[in-house]
This record gives C-alpha cells, structure tokens and sequence, in this order.
C-alpha cells in the first residue's frame, strides 16, 4: 500500500512547491521549472527514504539504486549486464524500425499517391492499426515461436502503421501547385516522387517515425515482459519475481530515459532534416 | 507563322451546367506578349491551364508550333500566382529544377540558373532559402525557374496579383525587361486593367457566362518603355489613360449586362 501512497503524495507537492519559486523570481523559464520540478521530486525521494518512512523492499532509497546501477554495469544481472540489457531492446527496436521505415514509406506513397493501393491497403492497416500490439503477440508466438523473430515482428508491426498512415497523409497533402510547377518543367511521374512527394511528405513521415518510434518502445518493453531471457523488460519483470525493488526501479528509470532519448533525438532530427517546416512560404 | 493556335476551344467543369470558356478562337504570334484581361469567372485562368496542359478541353485543339498540346510539358513555362517554389532546395537549386529534370550536369545547370538569376537582378542570391525571400523576390525567382528550361512559351498566371502596389510596378518593369532581353513570348492573365494595357502588345479582353473573347487590341505601351520611355510617363500618357478607360468600359459594361441578365 505505501508504495502506492508515494508518488500520489509526490505529484502533490510539486504544483505546491513551483508557485513559490515563481513568486522568487518571475524569469523563470519553462526548461527551469520542469528542471526544479524534477529536482524536488528526487529530494522527496530521497526525503522519504532517508526518513525509513517506506521500506526499502517497497522503495529503496537513490543512493541504493545508483550503486545497483554501477553493479549492473560492472557485474550484471541475470548473466547479462545492464549495456547487455539495454543493447538487446535497441537492437530489436533498431532492427524493427529498420525495416518498418524500408517497408512503410513506399506503401504509405502507394496509398496516398494511387487508388487500387488505397483501396487495397488502407482497411488493412486499419483493420490491425487499433489492435494492442499485446493482443496479438500469442498468435506471432504460436506462429514464430519464442524467439527474436516474434519480438521484432511485433515491434514492426506496431511501428509500420504509424509511419505508412503519416506517409500516406503527407502524400495526400502535396500542394497541388508544386506538382503543376514540377510537370510544366517537364518532371516525370518518377521524377515527381523523388523530388516533390517525397520531400514534401518528409516532415509528415518523420511525425510517424516519432509516433511509431513511441509505440515501438513501449510495445517492445511489455514483450519483453512476457517472453524474453534479455532485454530491459525482462530485467525488471525477473527482478520483480525475486523482489529485487532496486533493480525494478532502475530497469524503469533507464526506460524511461531511452524513451526521452528516442523523443528528443527524432525532435532534433526533424529540425534538421526539415528546416521549412514550420515556416510561412 | 503563328506559335501557339486555340481553335473552338470549350471547357467544361465536371458535372458544371455553363460552360467556363465556349468557342474561343485564339492564336499567337512568336513575338507577342499577349495578356488576357478579365473579371473574375471570366475563364482566365481556366485558359491558360488548358494552354498549360493541366486540364483539357471538352471541345477545340490547341497546337503549339503546329503540334497538339498533351498534358503539361516543358515547352509551356509556367509561373504561377503563388510561389510554387520548392522549400527544402535554395534559390539557385529551383532555379536550375527544369534542367536537373532533363539530365543537365550539375556545372552546366548552376551556370545556366546563376545567368536567369542575374536576368531578374537576385544574382546574389542563388544560397538563400525559399522562406528567406520576399514575395517579389519568390515570384523572380519564379520566373527565372521557368526561363532557365528555355520554354518556347512563357505562361504567367497572375503573377503579379499577391504583390503591393509598389513591388507590383517593379516586376511589371523587370518583366518587360525580361521579355525584351530573351525574346520569349509570354501569355499573361490579369484581372488588373493598367497591368494589361501596360504590358500587352495584345490584349484581349474575356467576358463572363460563359467566357469568351469580347474584343482583341494591339498596344505598344510596353514597346515604348522597352524603348526607354519611362513607366510614369507612359501611363499618364493621355492615349494611355483613354486605352486604359476604353478597355474598363468594355470589361464594365459585359459585368452589367450580365447582372442585368442575371436579375431579369
């Protein structure tokens, strides 16, 4: 129960705590709010442990979990260490984006750039698009067996739709003006994919990228749950069996960061990649 | 000999009642900037996507050099109303877009572009971004886009028409500069009367329900500033100022009747 009691008493106190530093000083930007936001939180953390209100079996304290870090690290966990770990889920998440950004952009500009494909694809993909990917994770197994295979083609799957749906609406969306300009100097339909389609959909399809990069993650994490021997979700799914909070806790916070890492990076790679967006032209 | 030749031309949206264009007759002589006036409805633009190809007429042939017109191509240059340019390239990148279309060498193109840049004064600007212009500035380099592919004809849908006032008369000036230096016919539609009688060598005028050609005049106002008359000077030229009148009546008087049609 009190493990349950912690982070509602945490999300309570920060909303209390920011509007007095805002009083202080009225600058503040938003980076710096969310920034104290967080830091108060770890300080009510380490309050409460440090306190031996809560105990360590249901919320071991920071420094507990740091050390557990650096353990994981060094030694590792379950015969794996925790890069050991880490690598397996960012290979199958890499090896599954991989093919889904191969596979879904051309069909996402077959559906949006010709009607059979779009009569043909689009009840599919939405046909499977609002199914849990967990739903339908037995069926790959009965049919993959238990292996990598099975993983990564449900990742794939949960990152095609969005990337092939994004991609089809981008194409769909192409100003029908450039596509005039393109035709009257003479581009061919080939031609008008390679160098207005496509670039005018990119900002669309790197949308999908993020959205199915998201998807992706949190799908594979819960796979792993389920039916793996390595992987960050199986990290923390087999410390929980043993009671191992301090491993649990920190499986969930390196998820967390990859999650954010993942979002972020893709926000950077968009403002390179497609620096007009955005602008008025 | 005749450049570019409509002959009964009608043109119909799908599913339309009135046509948008009946009957029109039209041809174009290899040295003419030819500008079609006209209000809105008129069928303006509805003509020249059919000269360039974007749409086809219900009825009628349309020949350029003797050979029928099929679908947008890269004889019929086209600059549109709104900067149809393309962001995620520079300035020099569009322009050289029709030549890297048709296998130019990379050197050849950037040569080629760097040139129609200098034609509409923006030789510096071949590394700026798209979005970095203004929109006179986009709509040059719209126009050095479509002279760089070296069309045998120039179609302006507009291209002035989302322009203030002041920049307006400047690219109607660069234009006819343009049009003096490279020698390229250039069809032009504009709903602005002083723009037509300005720059036309021929003017015909369209009316409404549905369009036709009410009349067709040969001016020589663009002649003479290519001559070195100043444009001030020209359009208060009392002769100008009649034309100018002449063709508000006509363009006025097909507007009235066809509200008096409308009410009756």
């Amino acid at each position: 129960m009190s493990s349950l009691h912690v982070p509602v008493a945490a999300k309570r106190a920060t909303p209390l705590a920011t509007p007095n530093v805002n009083k202080s000083r009225r600058s503040l930007s938003t980076r710096w709010i969310s920034g104290l936001t967080l830091a108060t939180l770890l300080v009510l953390w380490w309050a409460v442990t440090a306190a031996e209100w809560i105990e360590p079996l249901f919320l071991p304290s920071p420094e507990a979990v740091l050390s557990k870090a650096w353990l994981l690290l060094t030694q590792g966990y379950m015969e794996s260490t925790l890069w050991q770990h880490l690598g397996a889920s960012l290979g199958r998440i890499g090896l599954a984006l991989g093919a889904a950004i191969v596979t879904a952009i051309p069909i996402g500009i077959a559906i949006g750039h010709n009607r059979i494909a779009r009569g043909i694809l689009d009840p599919l993909i939405e046909f499977y698009r609002p199914i849990p990917p967990l739903a339908y994770l037995p069926l790959i197994v009965i049919w993959c067996g238990i292996g990598e295979l099975s993983k990564v083609l449900l990742i794939y799957l949960a990152i095609f739709a969005p990337i092939a749906i994004a991609t089809a609406t981008g194409v769909r969306t192409v100003d029908p003006t450039k596509l005039r300009a393109a035709q009257s100097l003479g581009a061919t339909r080939a031609q008008l994919i390679r160098h207005v389609i496509l670039p005018s959909a990119l900002p669309d399809i790197l949308t999908g990228v993020r959205i199915g990069l998201g998807v992706g993650w949190s799908t594979l994490v819960a796979a792993e749950l389920i039916a793996a021997t390595s992987g960050l979700g199986f990290m923390v799914q087999s410390a929980a069996q043993f009671l191992v909070t301090d491993v649990v806790v920190l499986g969930i916070l390196v998820i967390a960061l990859i999650a954010f890492a993942l979002e972020m990076g893709l926000r950077a790679l968009q403002r390179k990649l497609v620096p007009w967006h955005g602008q008025s032209h | 000999m005749a450049l570019l030749e409509l002959e009964r031309i009608s043109a119909q949206y799908p599913g339309a009642a009135e046509p948008v264009l009946a009957d029109i007759t039209l041809s174009m002589g290899p040295q003419q900037l030819l500008v079609a006036l006209g209000p809105s409805g008129s069928g303006k633009t509805s003509l020249l996507n059919l000269i360039a190809g974007f749409v086809a007429p219900s009825a009628g042939r349309i020949t350029l050099d003797g050979e029928p017109v099929q679908g947008p191509g890269a004889e019929r240059g086209v600059v549109f109303q709104d900067d149809a340019l393309l962001p995620w390239q520079d300035v020099l990148a569009n322009v050289a877009f029709g030549l890297e279309l048709a296998g130019v060498p990379r050197a050849t193109r950037e040569r080629k572009a760097a040139e129609m840049l200098a034609l509409v004064d923006l030789a510096d600007f071949g590394k700026r971004r798209i979005w970095q212009l203004s929109g006179g500035q986009k709509q040059r380099v719209g126009l050095a886009r479509a002279l760089a592919a070296d069309p045998r004809v120039l179609l302006m849908d507009e291209p002035f028409g989302a322009l203030d006032a002041f920049t307006r008369e400047q690219m109607q000036e660069l234009l006819l500069q343009v049009w003096q230096r490279t020698t390229k016919p250039v069809f032009l539609i504009t709903h602005d009367i002083e723009e037509a009688v300005f720059l036309a060598t021929d003017l015909i005028l369209l009316a409404p329900n549905p369009g036709q050609i009410v009349e067709r005049l040969q001016l020589d106002f663009g002649q003479r500033y290519a001559a070195g008359e100043s444009a001030r000077a020209i359009k208060s030229d009392p002769r100008f100022i009649e034309t100018r009148e002449h063709v508000l009546s006509r363009v006025f008087s097909q507007r009235s009747a066809a509200v008096r049609q409308e009410s009756a």
